[in-house]
């Protein structure tokens, strides 16, 4: 971490300048002002057409593509000196990933770093959205893998484009029609396709359905970065989200009965299994979102204390 | 004329290549070729016109290369035409010209007013979706949304075809070409588009199938109301199923009239030709 470079961000001393001087400094946020002009250009495009995938010219970053450098071009376009940043990857902050990235993003602008959705305002994330419930102060930023919903059924990047262009969405209802005949039920569960807005159809990233209706809208901005597809989306508050299903099939979140959080006993959160180390363990469930599972645990032990929501 | 047509095509033209009129000058039956060799360019088609009533099916008629699938891809809106006007009863009542619309109108048209059956089944169905799936497609384009209620019209739309229920939930990858054409032929039917675009239904299946399916189609004319065009080179299936054809030669229609009659006494010396062929 304290290589010159980084040292020099941590330092703050990054003008702006053409000098030949300023070549090895860095600018606050990483990229340079242009590389943001034009990722927060694609931004406001996302934005004013809610669910259209927006292309932009994806970066080199310091991580690979497909490694969350969609989500993390977002992040660093649009930071602010007043920002505090809470990055998490399937719900926990502690991962290799989600902790890698948020020291890049805290070590180029100096921002405070925070766990708590409460004290954030820009949440950069990885298959979840935080459990608590987000609001105007937060901007959530996702990162996608695939941002093609119709990946699946087509492959014609000009079919493609054609059958986004005219709401044509006969074969993504085709893909649900076979899943609930071959399966008996839809058996699609992260990135569930959703209509935004009434208009374009787009994959809610590798969000499981549970965090689905949380979209639906909401009352935070929720933008979409997928680096390697080089395209940006975006949920812009009170937007309609909704989840295709068939009128007699209606839709549902992930629920195990019967299985409880282990360490905050909760059943009101997205759990995740975690398999058993040997073959007679059978495994436990936990919260997938560990810093709400935290602050659980603490106001089941302490009721008076630490409840703020 | 009767003024109830379904389907009305007028001056239809398509020209591959320069769209310099003078190939028409050394093209069409008394020349001899559908190559220009002033322009070099090709006239698939030119002159083109018919109505149909619903309930009547016409005929097109001609050998490989003069132009008959040429005109139904242009009124499909498979291909663009050079040339010409189409009017559909059920759009604008007739008045509009519906090659003059974009291509997202155009392709829309192909939702309920307007259902194509191709040769190649591989064509007009996903050859790796079920039976069930692909009318799924079609009623899923016109809004249905209610997924009993498709299965119960995909269910009967492929008894009608004769499609045994327990291969609604089978590849249609994995079906005889004569079923593949049955499931075609549910499909086209599934949102009762009043007009049936039919391109030789029935050629590349061998003989007895080729019997059950054009007996089929037969049946479904009659009992639909559909207009239909049937495009063929074989005599026996227009003599099947219609009442009224043309007969076309290196891009033009030679003659045109009851079928019946251009069977019995045909006048254009080609007609002459492809009946004497027929029934040799």
């Amino acid at each position: 971490m304290n290589t010159p470079l980084l040292q020099q961000v941590l330092d703050r001393t990054t003008p702006v300048d053409d000098s030949p001087a300023s070549h090895l400094e860095v600018n606050f946020g990483l990229l340079d002002e242009y590389s943001k002009r034009e990722i927060r250009r694609a931004i406001l495009t996302a934005v004013a057409v809610p669910g259209y995938q927006v292309p932009f010219g994806s970066r080199e970053m310091p991580v690979a593509r497909g490694w969350g450098s969609g989500g993390l071009q977002i992040s660093l376009a649009i930071v602010g000196p007043y920002d505090v940043v809470k990055v998490i990857d399937q719900g926990d902050d502690e991962g290799v990933n989600a902790v890698n990235l948020r020291r890049l993003i805290v070590s180029s602008t100096g921002i405070p770093e925070s766990t708590t959705p409460e004290d954030s305002t820009l949440i950069q994330t990885r298959h979840r959205i935080p459990e608590d419930p987000l609001d105007e102060r937060h901007t959530l930023v996702l990162q996608v893998p695939v941002p093609e919903p119709l990946r699946g059924v087509e492959r014609d990047m000009r079919e493609l484009a054609r059958m986004h262009a005219e709401a044509d969405y006969a074969r993504m209802w085709v893909s649900l029609y076979e899943d609930k005949v071959r399966n008996g039920v839809i058996t699609r569960t992260t990135g569930y396709p959703c209509l935004v807005n009434g208009r374009y159809v787009i994959a809610t990233t590798p969000i499981p359905r549970w965090d689905v209706p949380r979209l639906h809208r909401s009352r935070f901005l929720a933008l979409f970065g997928a680096g390697r597809e080089k395209r940006i989306y975006a949920v812009p508050p009170h937007t309609d989200v909704e989840p295709l299903t068939f009128e007699d099939v209606p839709f549902e979140v992930e629920v195990t009965p019967g299985a409880s959080c282990r360490t905050c006993s909760s059943t009101e959160s997205f759990l995740v299994e975690i398999p058993g180390a040997t073959a007679g363990d059978g495994g436990h469930w936990v919260c997938s979102d560990s810093d709400w599972c935290r602050r659980n645990r603490e106001r089941l032990q302490h009721p008076s204390r630490g409840d703020r929501s | 004329m009767t003024t109830d047509w379904a389907l009305r095509v007028s001056s239809l033209g398509k020209i591959h290549g320069s769209a310099d009129l003078r190939a028409l000058e050394d093209t069409g039956p008394d020349i001899g070729t559908a190559k220009s060799a002033i322009t070099g360019s090709i006239v698939a088609a030119w002159d083109v016109g018919f109505e149909v009533s619903p309930g009547e099916a016409l005929g097109v008629i001609g050998e490989s290369g003069s132009g008959k699938s040429t005109v139904m891809r242009c009124i499909a809106g498979d291909q663009p035409s050079t040339s010409g006007e189409v009017h559909l009863r059920t759009v604008d009542d007739g008045r509009t010209n519906v090659l003059e619309l974009d291509p997202s109108a155009r392709r829309r048209l192909r939702i309920s007013d307007l259902a194509v059956v191709y040769q190649d089944p591989a064509e007009g169905l996903r050859l790796n979706v079920t039976a069930g799936g692909n009318i799924a497609e079609a009623l899923t384009a016109a809004g249905w949304r209610h997924f009993g209620r498709i299965r119960d019209r995909a269910a009967e739309l492929l008894e009608r075809t004769e499609v045994p229920h327990s291969r609604m939930d089978d590849l249609v990858g994995t079906f005889s070409g004569g079923m593949r054409q049955r499931v075609q032929l549910a499909k086209a039917l599934a949102n009762e588009p009043p007009v049936l675009l039919l391109d030789e239904p029935t050629t590349g299946l061998d003989a007895s199938v080729a019997a059950g399916v054009l007996d089929l189609i037969r049946n479904l004319l009659e009992e639909t109301g559909v207009a239909a065009v049937v495009v063929s080179h074989d005599f026996a299936v227009i003599e099947m199923l219609t009442t009224r054809c043309v007969v076309m030669n290196h891009g033009r229609i030679v003659e045109a009239g009851l079928t019946d009659r251009l069977l019995e006494d045909p006048h254009h010396p080609y007609s002459q030709r492809l009946v004497g062929a027929a029934r040799a």
